[in-house]
Formats: C-alpha cells, sequence, structure tokens
C-alpha cells in the first residue's frame, strides 16, 4: 500500500496512531498525582517532539545515508523560522504559505552552501558545515538586521502588511490584537481540553497539523530510504571510489541528498514559527545543530525511526527531567531518616534539574559504548530477548520494524 | 589500431620512475595479458588508464578517444570497467544490492534522481543483477553483506559487478588473486565464454601463469616500469628477456 512493503506500512501505521493519541499516551499520570508533572501531553512540548522529529529526519537522510556529519543544520532550521515569519508578517497568518517558502528558502541555502562543503569530505566537510552555519548566525545577529531583526529577533505586529484577502489569512489585526497563525482560519493555538476520570487530555490544532506533516515527512523519508536514490546514497558511504569507477558521479547525488536534508530542516524551522510566531538568531547556533546530531545517534544512526525517537528523548529531558527541583527530590525521599535523605537528595541533585545535560550526556555515552544503534537497537535486542521466550511457543515472526 | 592505445607514457612518483615510457596497443575483442614482478607498476599503468592518476607525460586513446582529464565515472561510461587488486565492493551492502548499482549505472548514466520510486519495482534491473548473479554462481548468496563474503567470492563479486555493466574495455587487476583453485578454474571458464559471447577486449594481469596462459593472446611483460617484451604466449615461454625479469623468479 502506498508504495511500501508489509513492514514500512506497519511501521507508518504505527508512527501515525502514536502522533493521534500522543495527547493521551504522553499523559499517563492522574492530574492530581505526584508524578503528574512528568506528564508530557501538553500542546507546546508535543509539538517541538514532532518537529524536531522533522528536523531529525531530515538530518539522517544525509547523515545516516551518505555518513556526512553536518553540523551546519541549524542554518537551515533558522533560515526557515524566519522565512516563515516573513510570509506571516507579509502575506498573510495563514501558515501554509509560510512553511513552503520556509522549505524553498532552506534548500536554496543548502543549495549553496552544500555546492562548496561538499567538495570535501570526512571531517572537513564537518568543519565547513560549522563554519558556514556560524556565519549564519553571525550575519543574523549583526548584519542582516533589516531581515533579521538582529538581537530583537522577528515576531508577528499590529503594522504588519499582510497583503492576503482576509479569507485567505490577510489583515493586520485581528479586532485589534494581532492576529494568531491559523490554517483557514483555525488558530495554532485552539486546544479541546478532555476530561477523563482524574486524567485531563489536550487535544492541539498546532499539534495536530504538525503531526499530519511529520507523517508525510515520514512517508517520504520511508520513500527515499526504498528508492534507487537511497540505494545510492548508502553506496556513497559504503565505498565511494567503487561507485566512481562504476561510472556514477557521486556530486550531484550527494548534493541532491543535502538539498533534501536541508529543506527538511526548514520545514522544521517554518513549522516552529508558525507555532510560536517569533525567532531570532540563537536558534541557527551550533547548539541547536548539535542536538539534531545528538538525537539522530540516541535514536539510531540510519533507522527510520531512530530520529524521531531521539528527538523525543531529548525535548522531554530538556523539559520534564529539567524541572525537577530538590524541593521535590526531598518530599520523595521524605520517607527515609533525614540524615539518609540528605545524602541521597545530595547524590541525585547534581544529575536533575539544571543537571540534566550531565544526565544525558551520561547517557548519550552509554548508548556509544553499548548501543551503537541507538534505542532502535534496545529495541532490538528486547525483542529478540522475547522472540527467543516465545519461540516455545512456535511464534515465529520476530523481525523488528527499522 | 587498437582499442587502446598508450603512449610514451612516464609517471613518477618522488624519484621513483613507476613508469618510464610506456607504449601498448591492445587489439580489439583481444585478451591482452601484463605480466612482471611486483613493483613492475602495472597496477599504476591501469591506475593511468582509469582516471585514478593522471601520467606526467604521454597519452591515453580509448577507441580513438583520449581519456586523460576525464574523471573516473566518465571513463566507465565510456565502456572501461575495472577490478581491483583489492577487492572494491559495497561492503555495507548486500551482494544483491552491489550487482544493483552497476545495472543502474548502466542503464540509467552517471546520475539519475529517482527517489520516491522503490528499488525493487525496477523490474528489469533486478532480473539483470540475479541474472549476474547466476553466471557468478552466487545467487544463493545474495542477501549477503558484502563484507562478510571470502576474499575469493568478494573478488567474484567485483567480477561480476564489471561484466553486469557489459564493458567493452575489461581491466583486471590480479582477478584470481586469493581464490580457491577450483575458483580461479571457473573464473577462467567464465571470462573465456564471456570473451566468446560478447565484444570485449581483456587487459589482465597476473601472477598466476596457468591464468595466463589459459587466457591471454598477447603478452607484454612489464619491468621497472618499462615493456620489456610483447609476445604471444608461445614465443613469451623462455624468452631470455622474461627470464632476467624475473629473476629468481621460477614459474615462467
Ligand atoms: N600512489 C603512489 N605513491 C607512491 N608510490 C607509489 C604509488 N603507487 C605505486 N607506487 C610505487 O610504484 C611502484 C609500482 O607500483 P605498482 O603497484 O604499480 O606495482 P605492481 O606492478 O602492480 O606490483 P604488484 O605485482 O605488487 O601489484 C612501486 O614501487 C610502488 O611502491
Ligand atoms: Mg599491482
Amino acid at each position: 500500500m502506498l508504495g511500501l512493503n508489509k513492514n514500512d506500512m506497519r511501521l507508518l501505521l504505527i508512527v501515525a496512531a502514536m502522533v493521534a493519541l500522543a495527547p493521551i499516551i504522553l499523559n499517563p499520570f492522574p492530574e492530581s498525582s505526584a508524578m503528574a508533572q512528568f506528564n508530557a501531553g501538553y500542546p507546546d512540548l508535543m509539538q517541538r517532539f514532532v518537529i524536531f522529529g522533522i528536523f531529525a529526519i531530515g538530518f539522517n537522510i544525509l547523515f545516516g545515508l551518505t555518513g556526512y556529519l553536518s553540523f551546519g543544520h541549524a542554518a537551515f532550521l533558522g533560515a526557515g523560522s524566519y522565512a516563515g515569519m516573513w510570509m506571516l508578517k507579509l502575506l498573510s497568518i495563514n501558515v501554509i504559505p509560510a512553511i513552503i517558502f520556509s522549505t524553498f528558502i532552506a534548500g536554496l541555502i543548502s543549495l549553496a552552501i552544500g555546492w562548496i562543503s561538499l567538495r570535501r569530505s570526512g571531517i572537513y566537510f564537518s568543519i565547513l558545515t560549522l563554519a558556514f552555519a556560524q556565519m549564519a548566525f553571525s550575519l543574523a545577529a549583526s548584519v542582516l538586521t533589516p531581515i533579521t531583526g538582529g538581537e530583537t529577533g522577528l515576531q508577528t505586529n499590529l503594522n504588519d502588511p499582510r497583503v492576503l484577502p482576509s479569507f485567505l489569512g490577510g489583515g493586520a489585526s485581528d479586532g485589534g490584537n494581532i492576529p494568531k497563525p491559523s490554517l483557514f482560519g483555525m488558530e495554532m493555538t485552539a486546544s479541546f481540553k478532555l476530561p477523563v476520570a482524574g486524567w485531563e487530555w489536550t487535544f492541539n490544532w498546532g499539534y495536530y497539523v504538525c503531526g499530519v506533516i511529520m507523517l508525510v515527512a515520514f512517508y517520504v523519508a520511508i520513500r527515499v530510504f526504498r528508492s534507487p536514490f537511497g540505494l545510492m546514497l548508502r553506496a556513497v558511504k559504503s565505498n565511494q571510489q567503487r561507485m566512481s569507477y562504476t561510472g556514477l558521479n557521486t556530486r550531484p547525488y550527494m548534493l541532491a541528498c543535502f538539498v533534501i536534508s536541508g529543506m527538511y530542516a526548514g520545514l522544521a524551522g517554518g513549522l516552529m514559527a508558525a507555532m510560536d510566531p517569533q525567532v531570532g538568531a540563537e536558534r541557527m547556533q551550533w547548539t541547536a545543530s548539535g542536538e539534531v546530531v545528538l538525537m539522530t545517534i540516541l535514536g539510531g544512526i540510519g533507522t527510520l525511526i531512530g530520529p524521531v525517537l531521539g528527538a523525543g528523548l531529548i525535548k522531554y529531558f530538556e523539559n520534564i527531567f529539567s524541572k525537577i527541583n530538590s524541593s521535590l527530590l526531598h518530599e520523595w525521599f521524605a520517607f527515609l531518616p533525614d540524615g539518609l535523605e540528605d545524602f541521597i537528595v545530595a547524590i541525585i541533585y547534581p544529575f536533575i534539574g539544571k543537571g540534566w545535560h550531565l544526565t544525558l550526556g551520561l547517557m548519550f555515552m552509554a548508548v556509544i559504548i553499548f548501543l551503537p544503534g541507538g534505542l532502535v537497537e534496545l529495541g532490538q535486542r528486547i525483542a529478540r530477548r522475547f522472540g527467543k521466550g516465545r519461540t516455545a511457543n512456535a511464534t515465529g515472526e520476530t523481525k523488528p520494524a527499522e | 589500431m587498437g582499442i587502446l592505445e598508450v603512449k610514451g607514457v612516464n609517471k613518477r612518483f618522488g624519484g621513483l620512475q613507476a613508469l618510464g615510457d610506456v607504449n601498448l596497443s591492445v587489439a580489439e575483442n583481444s585478451v591482452h595479458a601484463i605480466i612482471g614482478p611486483n613493483g613492475a607498476g602495472k597496477s599504476t599503468l591501469l591506475n593511468c588508464l582509469v582516471g585514478k592518476l593522471i601520467p606526467d607525460t604521454g597519452s591515453v586513446m580509448f577507441d580513438g578517444q583520449s581519456v586523460l582529464g576525464r574523471s573516473p565515472h566518465e571513463i566507465n561510461q565510456m565502456g572501461i570497467s575495472r577490478v581491483f587488486q583489492t577487492p572494491e565492493i559495497f561492503g555495507d551492502l548486500s551482494v544483491m544490492e552491489n550487482m544493483m548499482i552497476p545495472c543502474f549505472a548502466k542503464r540509467d548514466g552517471s546520475f539519475e534522481m529517482k527517489a520516491f520510486s522503490p528499488t525493487l519495482g525496477e523490474k528489469d534491473i533486478v532480473e539483470h543483477a540475479e541474472e549476474v548473479l547466476v553466471d557468478m554462481n552466487m545467487a544463493d548468496k545474495r542477501n549477503m553483506n558484502a563484507a562478510s563474503l571470502s576474499r575469493g567470492d568478494k573478488r567474484r563479486l567485483e567480477i561480476g559487478m564489471c561484466l553486469a555493466q557489459n564493458p567493452r574495455l575489461l581491466l583486471l587487476d590480479e582477478p584470481t588473486a586469493g581464490m580457491a583453485r577450483a575458483d580461479t578454474n571457473n573464473t577462467i571458464d567464465l571470462l573465456k565464454q564471456i570473451k566468446d559471447e560478447r565484444d570485449i577486449t581483456i587487459a589482465i594481469i597476473e601472477h598466476d601463469m596457468h591464468v595466463v596462459f589459459s587466457l591471454a593472446e598477447r603478452i607484454t611483460v612489464l619491468a621497472q616500469g618499462t615493456p620489456l617484451v610483447e609476445e604471444t604466449p608461445e614465443n613469451i615461454k623462455g624468452h631470455p628477456k622474461v627470464r632476467e625479469a624475473y629473476l629468481g623468479e621460477a614459474q615462467v
């Protein structure tokens, strides 16, 4: 179906179900329970999950297939956000033109950066992309102020033109307020809250727009992975020399791949602007480039679902894990004798709250050393364990989805 | 006029004269062997033919066109395929995928953007690759990772990948090194069969004289970067200059 084989189709359906049910799945703890703060099912965060999922899927098309490690993808993310913001300011508050233009602009910029960076491979390629991204960051913060808003960045305003007719999202103000990004009148912030017993689930329109776009992006990535083009990219990673002597020109393959990957980043940047209409130069900083590398490696390089899982994990840590503070720890361990309580809290404290980076770093090291295939490999190993137990019951099929 | 004409080719590596005034003419649809002791410059000569190295002086013409200044993929698209001394295959890919890549290169040229259609939907490519695998006696290994093949199988895979392109000129750099006797004989038979069935010219570097005398119609002896003699197999045995080049090596 949809040109996918059975396993890929199943994977796509599983991801689709997860995206659809995320507001429920991510809120496993009742509102009143002490664990409620570990719920991740609120709109902002869920939007970030899928948007960074798109970013990582695209990054993985480059890194996972060809092995070329770009340290400059934040430039495309940022460029996408700026481009999207300008559409929201000049044309229409409708998010469609914004994300189309973001993707397009990021494509153009990645064409230029890729054209030059791809003259080198390995570490030199990485350094070139990093240099370009830092250049873009500095330009955005200084020289390009008329376009980027410099230090203050860009946001939607009451005096923006938004020239399209109002039924297409035009118009400077919405009854005296700055209009909010919308899809044909449905605002991205619109939410529907559903209380069920002790739980409360929030179904947010913006999240579902992002979710559907991520599913399309994921589907396209599967098709690319399974295509002759994808095969050639894996051949580049495996043996460039053999490729050239087999009559294949690696340059255009690499450039096309780089541009596709950059367009994914631009799309993600555009969606960020569409969900929260403001952008500053820090979105282009190298830390953002590094983050997507971590996501991909944590999830599983070169796997289909890995980058999405990695993106989810890191965003969860950043937003939830980081909120645990020492008074909360004391609350949890209050049942212990005082001295022991203080001792345990003192030991755990460096790893939580602001220390979440430390935990993430340790996790990252553990993955690199013990699980080079990332979360996907973890899943496969667990599935194999279960498979072994089950073979006694003659259930043969344990092949894990990628 | 041969299909391959090498004239006055020189190549230096620093102080080392790897090739000194090499002239070589390979007749169309013939099998031409290049033999010589280790370090004679045989591989270096092939490198100059496929665009891996550029000679310091001299010319290399293939079918009346110069190959110098062209990139390796362009030279391959002209109809020259090469098997390397150490097998060059796609180790991370399956045997079948290895075989499909040259089929794509042959059918679609050096670049074709097919990013949305499934690879396995390309029926003619799959069939073609499958056929060559059967010819190479490797069909049962089609799903194996190429890196996990034995050295001899890697080499046979690489030969198959070159044959899949149906090249006009096939360059083989010690194609049977590392192969078991039986596989060597199979490879000889396969090459003989290919030569009978197709319009193909083969230039082969080989230390195994059994292979050389089974296949070659002409033999060039290279020593210290310079061709010593070019002869038919009958006349090369016992040739004094050849003995001289192989001083101490008893094979010839
Ligand atoms: N890229 C290079 N840089 C420097 N020296 C080289 C290079 N390639 C080959 N040589 C030297 O040139 C000489 C010829 O090497 P070549 O590989 O062509 O020999 P060969 O005839 O193929 O030998 P063998 O039978 O061992 O394969 C050797 O002395 C080798 O060390
Ligand atoms: Mg050699």
